[in-house]
């Protein structure tokens, strides 16, 4: 019965008898509490940790053994729910989605809060702006027709929209964006994400609406194309393919969508 | 002098913010969104939640959605109805289970029509894809009822309904976490007035007086180690109901899902093996068709997740420790996996640094779904007892129990349960909130949870409430997972008694109004404890095996025994040494309608 992929995984698992090493590893968490701090500054925390754990884990494992005040969110711990977006080495990542075997730990790994927004405590941030920006482009589908089934949607048409329904709402593109950081008022890579999941589903009766509003001068013209947002995307959406695909529909007045 | 509170709405008495609406809803899930589309056009309506709405669970959710719209093959909601109480082994409320297979079909239409992409057929339509336990008219063959979004279907819903909650301009108070619900003695009657909550940005509580209060707080699978829920599933609001005294129906009756990633729990949706992927144990074997020779890696979880533990259990699991097996799904080549399974592939690369393409994925069951709760009838209304509602309190999706999961949930029904019950839930506090006025708020109603919070603030004990979370979920796993026994559950009873004692002597570190995750984190650990209690106290009181609820002692199912609810009354002092002092059990008849007790067979 044993297919050839079974046979050879057993094999593969069987290397992973040599005992689970432990490292020590430092991380630097940039600490900041109002009630208590004038300005944020640099921690050091040593923790032990294997190098399937998760960033997330070395938080927890800080919080839960060293100090109770390290504040962070987090929820679903596996990079669906898009609560714990944060500077890892400089880059921004999901904790729960970044392996301590990926990072070089020779060194402290670095960690902060998300740039752009207001520094709350430690590594949270208002989240209040960026939920703002999302509601401004219309994040709903608006159709006039009243279908007594489902609207019918080609695989093709529904192919069109598809990479940009993965978003979790994280802002690890929108923080990750230069002209984010410089101009607060610049809608952000996520709101324009979100923007395209609506201008390009066939069954939306508003991109013109949509299109309008991100030809303002705070819309995708402000993006100057670095793909920081697209690096950062723990979802892997293609984010500046889809900044640039909205600034070709503003051009054209109208989006690219499969007629079938 | 009135005994009540005079309040107007955005009040601060005594630092204490007050505030007035005719709906409350408690949670921002799937179930508390569908809800508030119900409601807000119709009435005053706040949403609180201890998350941002999209941070809810309902977003981890993978597979599908149920309902037989036959856009594929031949499906009725009769046959989904019979597949729902099979399933349950029998322990579904049978006219709940009617109700959700056919307002199934309009559940899913009204996503389609608030915008969710779901997959499509050739057609246009909406594409449907098999599932666990979901059968070809009474158990022939699998059938292909569950609608889907790739492996984010739940995502998608999340994500649809926080859109049109946005539309409507619907009012959510964010990382605002409910503590406790403030019942007013009016005429020698307690009823509900509000909801006491505590605003996680400033440490400032809020009290939400309203006229129907929905509970939508999600399920406490935080109770185990090895989990697929949230680290925020910790029951806030179950725990709450109980300690109002009012009962908890089916406690024992947890969810091990079969695919959760070897040793971390992460969920692997069903939706794989409806796609055709396939388990096997060390030496390849295709153990299920030894066990459910029918629909083999299709019977329901419960069935699956014992086989598989057995499997183990007898020496045949894979890996240096023998001590999982593996989910194949290389036969499905590349395209599926990326087009339909994208995100649990990723899952497996990400996690275990295995490929699914190529090899087979290490797995083992994870705690899941709890399918007990808060009891309520069809109608979404909270029950004091066996027939009593509580007028205005209202519960829906996982913290309730209807009950359309008897013992034993099948895949796709728990996003449907969120859509058809969520929006009977918010259609019913409007209707109620239409017809009464406010019931007046006591003259402190925040009383409680001041104390609560100022205890654990000034607390100098020593015990650490991470420490003692770890013995619960380790001991949890340990005795009262897949398979339980007297002697296993007795271990249990005694462990949490330990850790209740020790919870006594919990200080935090962390003693500032702003963000205190820490002083949040030790408020869960008592919820957990105090459910973790229950769901063991009730195991150990039913001495058969039923569906989710598994005994080694008592292998078979005795329906003339305990075809019955299990309801469990908090009735003495919580804080008493032993269950028994503070837990009563009593029991409450199942509905039947059209299906007969059957030996379950696949």
């Amino acid at each position: 019965m044993a297919g050839a992929a079974t046979l050879e995984a057993v094999d593969n698992t069987a290397k992973a008898e040599a005992p689970i090493q432990a490292f020590t590893v430092t991380l630097n968490i940039r600490r900041y509490d109002p009630e208590k701090d004038a300005e944020p500054y640099w921690q050091d925390f040593d923790v032990e940790l294997y190098a399937t754990d998760r960033v997330l884990d070395a938080l927890h494992k800080i919080k839960w053994e060293q100090d109770g005040s390290l504040t962070f969110r987090r929820s679903c711990a596996h990079g669906i729910c898009g609560s714990d977006a944060m500077r890892i080495n400089g880059r921004n990542r999901l904790a729960c989605k970044t392996l301590i075997k990926d990072l070089d730990i020779s060194k402290p790994i670095y960690v902060e809060a998300i740039k752009g927004l207001p520094l709350e405590k430690d590594l949270i941030v208002d989240m209040d702006p960026f939920f703002a920006s999302y509601r401004e482009i219309q994040p709903f589908l608006i159709a006039s027709s009243k279908p007594d089934k489902e609207r019918i949607q080609s695989v093709a048409q529904r192919e069109r929209f598809d990479d940009t329904t993965k978003c979790i709402l994280c802002a690890a593109c929108t923080s990750s964006c230069p002209v984010f950081w410089t101009d607060g008022q610049y809608f952000g890579p996520a709101a324009i994400v979100n923007a395209h999941r609506f201008i390009f589903d066939s069954r939306d009766e508003a991109a013109n609406v949509r299109l309008d509003i991100l030809n303002d001068k705070e819309g995708v013209w402000r993006c100057r194309t670095t793909f920081n947002c697209s690096e950062a995307c723990p979802r892997g959406i293609e984010v500046t393919k889809a900044i640039a695909e909205v600034k070709a529909a503003v051009l054209r007045g109208k989006p690219d969508i499969p007629k079938k | 002098m009135s005994d009540y509170l005079e309040f107007e709405d955005g009040d601060v008495i005594d630092g204490v913010h007050y505030h007035r609406h005719d709906v409350v809803i408690v949670g921002a899930g799937g179930a508390g969104m569908r809800a508030a589309i119900e409601a807000a056009p119709r009435a005053n309506t706040a949403v609180i939640t201890k998350l941002y709405p999209t941070r809810s669970h309902t977003g981890a959710a993978q597979g599908g959605m149920a309902a037989a719209l036959a856009n594929v093959e031949e499906d009725s909601w009769e046959w989904h109805t019979f597949d729902t109480v099979k399933g349950g082994d029998y322990l579904v409320d049978q006219d709940a289970a009617e109700i959700l297979a056919k307002e199934a079909i309009d559940a899913v239409l009204d996503l389609e029509n608030m915008g969710l992409p779901f997959n499509r057929t050739p057609e246009g339509r909406i594409d449907q894809r098999r599932f666990g336990g979901h059968t070809r008219d009474h158990g022939k063959a699998p059938v292909r009822r569950a609608c889907y979004a790739a492996d984010r279907t739940g995502h998608m819903i999340l994500q649809t309904l926080f859109q049109n909650c946005v539309k409507l301009g619907v009012n959510f108070f964010n990382e605002y976490y409910a503590l406790d619900l403030v019942m007013t003695e009016v005429d020698g009657v307690p009823q509900p007035s509000g909801v006491v909550a505590y605003e996680l940005a400033t440490g400032e509580l809020h009290v939400f007086q309203g006229k129907s209060i929905v509970f939508a707080t999600g399920g406490f699978g935080k109770i185990y180690k090895t989990t697929s829920n949230a680290h925020t599933l910790t029951g806030d609001g179950v725990g709450i109901i109980w300690r109002k005294g009012l009962p908890l129906e089916d406690m024992e009756f947890f969810q091990f899902h079969p695919t959760g990633l070897a040793g971390l729990g992460i969920l692997l949706t069903e939706g794989a093996r409806g796609e055709g992927a396939i388990l096997r144990n060390a030496s390849g074997e295709r153990f299920m068709e030894r066990y459910a020779p029918t629909i083999k890696d299709l019977a329901p979880r419960d069935i699956v997740s014992r086989c598989m533990v057995q499997e183990v259990a007898e020496g045949r699991g894979a890996g240096p420790h023998k001590d999982y097996v593996l989910l194949d799904c290389t036969h499905l080549g590349a395209e599926v996996l990326e087009t339909k399974l994208p995100d649990i592939t990723e899952f497996a690369r990400t996690y275990l640094g295995v490929d699914p393409v190529v090899e087979p994925v290490p797995v083992m069951p994870t705690a899941h779904y709890a399918m007990g709760g808060i009891p309520t009838n069809v109608k979404a209304e909270v029950l004091r007892d066996n027939d009593t509602v509580v007028p205005g309190l209202y519960a829906a999706g996982e913290c309730a129990c209807v009950s359309v999961h008897g013992s034993n949930r099948l895949g796709t029904n728990s996003l449907l349960d969120i859509n058809v019950f969520g929006k009977r839930a918010g259609n019913n506090a409007v209707d109620y909130a239409s017809t009464v006025d406010f019931t007046p708020l006591p003259a402190d109603p925040a009383k409680a949870v001041r104390e609560l919070v100022e205890g654990l603030r000034d607390a100098s004990g020593t015990e650490r409430i991470a420490a003692l979370r770890k013995e619960l979920q380790d001991e949890m796993d340990r005795n009262a997972q897949v398979f339980r026994t007297d002697e296993s559950l007795a271990k249990v009873t005694e462990t949490i008694h330990e850790l209740r004692e020790r919870y006594k002597k919990v200080s935090i570190q962390d003693k500032g109004h702003r963000y205190n995750t820490d002083l949040l984190e030790a408020i869960e650990l008592g919820f957990l404890l105090d459910l973790a209690e229950v769901v063991v106290y009730s195991a150990k009181n039913r001495k058969e095996s039923r569906g989710g609820h598994m005994r080694d002692d008592y292998p078979k199912r005795d329906d003339e025994t305990y075809m019955k609810h299990t309801m469990a009354y908090l009735t003495g002092d919580p804080h008493s040494a032993d269950a028994a002092d503070h837990i009563s059990l009593d029991w409450k008849p199942v509905v039947i309608t059209n299906y007969q007790p059957m030996e379950r067979k696949y």
